[in-house]
């Protein structure tokens, strides 16, 4: 396109451009942010929602769940005639150590029945290569698809199981992935482990057979008809399951897998309502700024445009196309960072959300979202500025600006100025002759070092759930689980194995804990009053001692149940003898993880109404002698589990860097930006209003450095009132933010390390040097001569 | 003091070539007040642009005593502004931040052998207008201030661009009477400015430049005081 082609006003606008692209790009950098941001949650919320949404459909994940301990197939047609149930699948689902061949620690599989004949009606499987078991083939088995790949197992592959008690070699004949396990967690984890921790799919009857449930099931699912409410339908299972020892039915949004899938978008929603405004607000300031001064240096052309007959309309959507394409840019650039971002970032999530499809094809939506919602910013900030540029009468515009006033500021009636040379007076005033502008660009900066705080924050809130949950509550080195609750004597066999240096027992029995119509679900652990391995430890890092009776909650347990210590809870066990007592709350502690419940075990077993039990035991062990105990462990029919703690912390460290840091480093790129945006405009307009100034001090004789030290300072200045600042509002964004992520299942602690600070101090710092030095070396390039001629 | 020899100067742009000075021979002895009177265009804000170490020649000499003006680096030249010369501009370029007495001692914070910034602003006759800010002071007291500030590190040249040229003519022979009374009481060799052949007048020598180049040269017999001027 010729440029004489276009009308002359449309000429200027392309030649104004040009002549401030710094800036455009500056700005539209940071509206690229905030539209990256936007179009990159929006994207991956609608990726994860619709990858899920198909998935769950396609494979028929079910609706309701219930766990029993042995109830007869026969309920099935019962189970069926519930109102609203369209399908009901009996299942056999069981824990089992696994033994791997070339993996040296024990490995906990969660074993899972299919029909023999056909796909089951519900949950069935995406096989991912091989087949489904057969008929009578009692030893074949389908693995899920991440722990499989963490072993290099294939169809054809072999593994053994402790089934029952009894050693098992199983053929691997199948790979897939299933609904049910999106999200894979092992009991007691906080991420996903595929080396072991891993689903193992067996034939029903092969399953019932192993764990003497013929002609019975333990695991029930439901299918719904649509429209159903599928809490009713619970209710009415419940009744039902009770008698066969229940640990009680839920929906589908309680599902474990689910709930983190769910809770995962959710999370992403919270960012995306929350950082692109940042963004675009800022990117609305910094609009304003621009424009007001080019105005303001356009002042006599709009003027000779009004005195050649044009309108105010024409004036005013002259410059307002000036703006959209500032925001084209923005948005375009933010467009392209956005759906690579939200690529990147779906990608990274079936790195943990194993889905057998990844459906990222981001619909025009989220991109007209954020477009729409830029431009508004963008127009926004335009709109008071265009206003000026039209509401001046011709001859006025015509006429250049009066100096602007200033007037002495009280500290300068105090006579203290006199301590303050020339040039850092023309600084302060300066930034105190426009209020406004200053303090809204300290703002801008100031957000830019609170980003950085909470991004960085999340590290913070991590190292220190690692050290109180893993380092400074868990002394253990493992704990073995029990297929059941063995007599006490257990633990005291369990210590004489090779290598182990001490053991604890625990107990933990599911139950209903009631207060009042509040009722929560929650296992009762059982510890020593005193305890040496496994610590129950607050927030605050202290060690909490348990009674001899009563129960110790977790404030999550006692905000749910909404008691306080001294409050009484009816403890409703789901298991043995299932008594039902009332129990005094003793005292409460504050925990990042889940909302548990300990008593002492001694109190427990006695509430059990059983002689001295327990159901895992913690140990410390020799690392040198950990090879040959981990070869007796697998010998040991009665071991249900085997967890170590520092393959917990590993995994957990190893997640970490594999995901927050990353995205710690996209927010610091996007902070950089901000800072960047920012101190670029306020330095570049600075210049522009001063230059002059700037240009008759170098004519008196300031040297390069002493007119630099005018413009940096004003930037430094406003820097200066930034940072602290910037802290501040990263304090309370990252206050508020920690409270709008929490869970029932866990809590992020509010941590800011010092270090936090200081590195979101520097990079504020830096960000704002870079682009002052960008603008400072066109001080080397000012026009003395110019500037003495002409009037501004 | 100032010596020039065969001093010229080529702008370019794009295209164009402009011979702004085409061989300038002068010299200005301590103590002249020297007006340099000619068009638009004739060359004679080149010619004090080189003096005051604003601009470099093309080709030929400059002297400040024993600076070579032409061969000078950035930082020389500098120095030389700071040190040397005072500059009094058209339109004042006060900073319109710092109060009148401000403007002042922000040159005297830098210079070598000051004067007390309350004593420039006396000898421009704004004593009592010190603690006003720039958008407070009228045209002819904005260039005061800026002629105060020029004086006030005691320069040995005061150079004046069109000091009255955004002025009336009342204004600017109050103006005009500042800087006779500045030469007078402190014999700083002074070089004026201007396309108005009146104030030539009140120089001790003339140079009429046109063309880029120095057409005529004229002493006058007795400086006329600026207060009989008129135009």
């Amino acid at each position: 396109m010729k440029l004489q082609a276009l009308r002359p006003l449309d000429r200027k606008l392309l030649r104004d451009l040009w002549h401030i692209r710094g800036q455009v790009l500056a700005i539209g950098l940071v509206i690229a942010s905030g539209v990256g941001l936007l179009v990159m949650s929006l994207t991956a919320i609608e990726a994860l929602e619709e990858t899920a949404t198909a998935y769950y459909e396609r494979y028929q994940f079910a609706e309701v769940f219930a766990r029993v301990k042995r109830a007869p197939e026969h309920l099935s047609a019962r189970i069926a005639a519930i109102d609203g149930v369209q399908y009901v699948q009996m299942r056999v689902v069981r824990s089992a150590v696994l033994d791997i061949p070339g993996f040296e620690e024990p490995v906990l599989g969660q074993l899972v029945s299919v029909p023999e004949h056909g796909e089951p009606i519900l949950n069935r499987l995406a096989l991912r290569e091989g087949r489904y078991p057969r008929l009578g083939a009692t030893d074949e088995a389908v693995i899920s698809e991440p722990f499989a790949e963490a072993h290099r197992l294939g169809p054809g592959g072999r593994l053994r199981a402790i089934i029952n008690g009894h050693w098992r070699e199983l053929q691997v004949v199948g790979i897939a992935l299933s609904p049910e396990y999106v999200y894979t967690i092992g009991p007691g984890a906080l991420m996903p482990d595929d080396l072991r921790y891993g689903v193992v799919w067996m034939g029903h009857e092969a399953l019932q057979a192993a764990f003497d449930l013929d002609g019975a099931f333990n695991d029930v699912t439901l299918g719904l008809l649509r429209g159903t409410d599928p809490e009713t339908v619970v209710d009415r299972l419940d009744e039902l399951l009770d008698r066969y020892g229940s640990v009680g039915a839920y929906a589908r949004k309680d599902q474990l897998s689910n709930w983190f899938l769910m809770n995962e978008i959710q999370q992403l929603r919270t960012m995306s309502s929350f950082l692109p405004t940042i963004f675009l607000a800022v990117a609305a300031f910094l609009t304003n700024m621009v424009l007001a001064r080019l105005i303001t240096v356009e002042r006599s052309e709009i003027g000779l445009l009004k005195a050649f007959g044009y309108g105010n309309a024409r004036i005013a959507w002259h410059y307002v196309k000036l703006v959209l394409v500032i925001g084209v840019v923005g948005i375009l650039l933010g467009w392209f960072a956005g759906y690579w971002l939200g690529l990147y970032n779906t990608t990274m999530y079936a790195e943990f959300y194993r889905f057998p499809f990844l459906l990222y094809r981001p619909g025009p939506g989220s991109f007209g979202i954020a477009a729409a919602a830029s431009l508004a910013s963008a127009l926004l900030g335009a709109i008071t500025a265009v206003r000026r540029a039209t509401a001046l009468p011709p001859a006025e515009v015509m006429r250049p600006p009066s100096p602007p006033m200033f007037r002495r500021s009280r500290l300068a009636r105090l006579r203290l100025t006199h301590l303050i040379d020339q040039p850092t007076r023309i600084v302060l005033r300066q930034a105190g002759r426009w209020p406004l502008r200053s303090f809204v660009t300290s703002a801008g900066i100031a957000m830019s070092v609170a980003v950085l705080v909470i991004s960085m924050q999340w590290l913070d809130a991590i190292t220190h759930i690692v050290d109180v949950y893993f380092l400074q509550a868990q002394g253990q080195d493992l704990t073995v689980g029990l297929v059941e609750a063995r007599s006490s004597d257990a633990a005291r066999g369990l210590s004489r194995l090779p290598g182990v240096l001490s053991v604890e027992p625990m107990r933990a029995v599911p139950a209903k804990l009631r207060a009042g119509p509040r009722e929560e679900r929650e296992a009762v652990r059982g510890l020593p009053a005193h305890q040496q391995l496994h610590r129950v430890y607050d927030a605050e890092g202290r060690a909490v001692d348990l009674p001899p009776a009563g129960l110790v909650i977790s404030t999550m347990l006692a905000q749910l149940l909404e008691v306080r210590p001294g409050d009484e809870v009816t403890i409703e066990v789901l298991e043995g003898r299932r008594p039902v007592v009332r129990v005094p709350v003793v005292a409460t502690f504050e925990t990042y993880i889940g909302s548990p419940a300990y008593m002492e075990i001694g109190a427990l077993n006695r509430l059990m109404q059983e002689p001295p039990s327990v159901n895992a035991v913690h140990m410390r062990v020799d690392p040198t002698e950990q090879a040959a105990l981990f070869r007796r462990l697998k010998q040991i029919p009665q071991v249900g589990a085997v967890t170590l703690r520092s393959a917990a912390v590993d995994t957990f460290h190893e997640t970490m860097a594999k995901t927050i840091l990353i995205y710690v480093s996209f927010f610091i790129v996007f902070a950089g930006t901000l800072a960047f945006g920012v101190t670029y405009n306020a330095a570049r307009i600075a210049l522009s209003e001063r230059g002059r100034e700037l240009a008759t001090l170098r004519v008196l004789g300031f040297s390069r450095r002493e007119i630099s030290y005018i413009l940096v300072g004003e930037i430094g200045v406003l820097t200066f009132l930034a940072l602290p600042l910037g802290v501040a509002c990263g304090y309370l964004l990252a206050r508020w933010l920690v409270h709008a992520f929490e869970t029932e299942l866990y809590r992020v602690p509010f941590i800011v390390a010092p270090d936090t600070y200081g590195w979101a101090l520097l990079g504020g710092f830096l960000a704002t040097t870079a682009s002052v030095l960008l603008v400072r070396r066109r001080l080397d390039r000012l026009d003395l001569i110019a500037v003495l001629k002409t009037r501004e | 003091m100032l010596r020039t020899r065969n001093l010229t100067k080529v702008y370019r742009t794009g295209e164009v070539e402009v011979h702004a000075l085409r061989g300038v021979d002068l010299e200005l002895r301590p103590g002249e007040l020297v007006v340099l009177l000619g068009p638009s265009g004739s060359g004679k804000s080149t010619l004090l642009n080189i003096l005051g170490g604003l601009d470099t020649a093309t080709s030929g000499e400059a002297w400040f005593e024993d600076h070579d003006l032409t061969r000078e680096d950035d930082k020389e030249l500098t120095r030389y502004r700071r040190e040397h010369v005072g500059f009094v501009f058209q339109f004042y370029n006060l900073i319109p931040s710092l109060t009148a007495l401000e403007n002042v001692e922000l040159v005297t914070e830098i210079s070598t052998r000051p004067m007390e910034p309350a004593r420039a602003l006396e000898l421009v006759g704004l004593r009592e207008r010190i603690n006003h800010f720039p958008a407070q002071l009228s045209g002819g007291e904005q260039q005061r201030v800026a002629i105060a500030r020029a004086i006030a590190k005691q320069p040995d040249v005061l150079l004046c661009d069109e000091p009255t040229g955004a002025l009336d003519s009342e204004t600017g022979i109050i103006v005009l009477e500042a800087i006779e009374n500045i030469h007078r009481e402190l014999g700083t060799t002074t070089v004026l400015i201007t396309h108005n052949a009146i104030i030539a007048e009140m120089a001790d020598r003339v140079l009429v430049l046109g063309d880029g180049r120095v057409q005529q040269e004229r002493r006058n017999e007795s400086r006329r005081p600026a207060r009989e001027l008129s135009w």
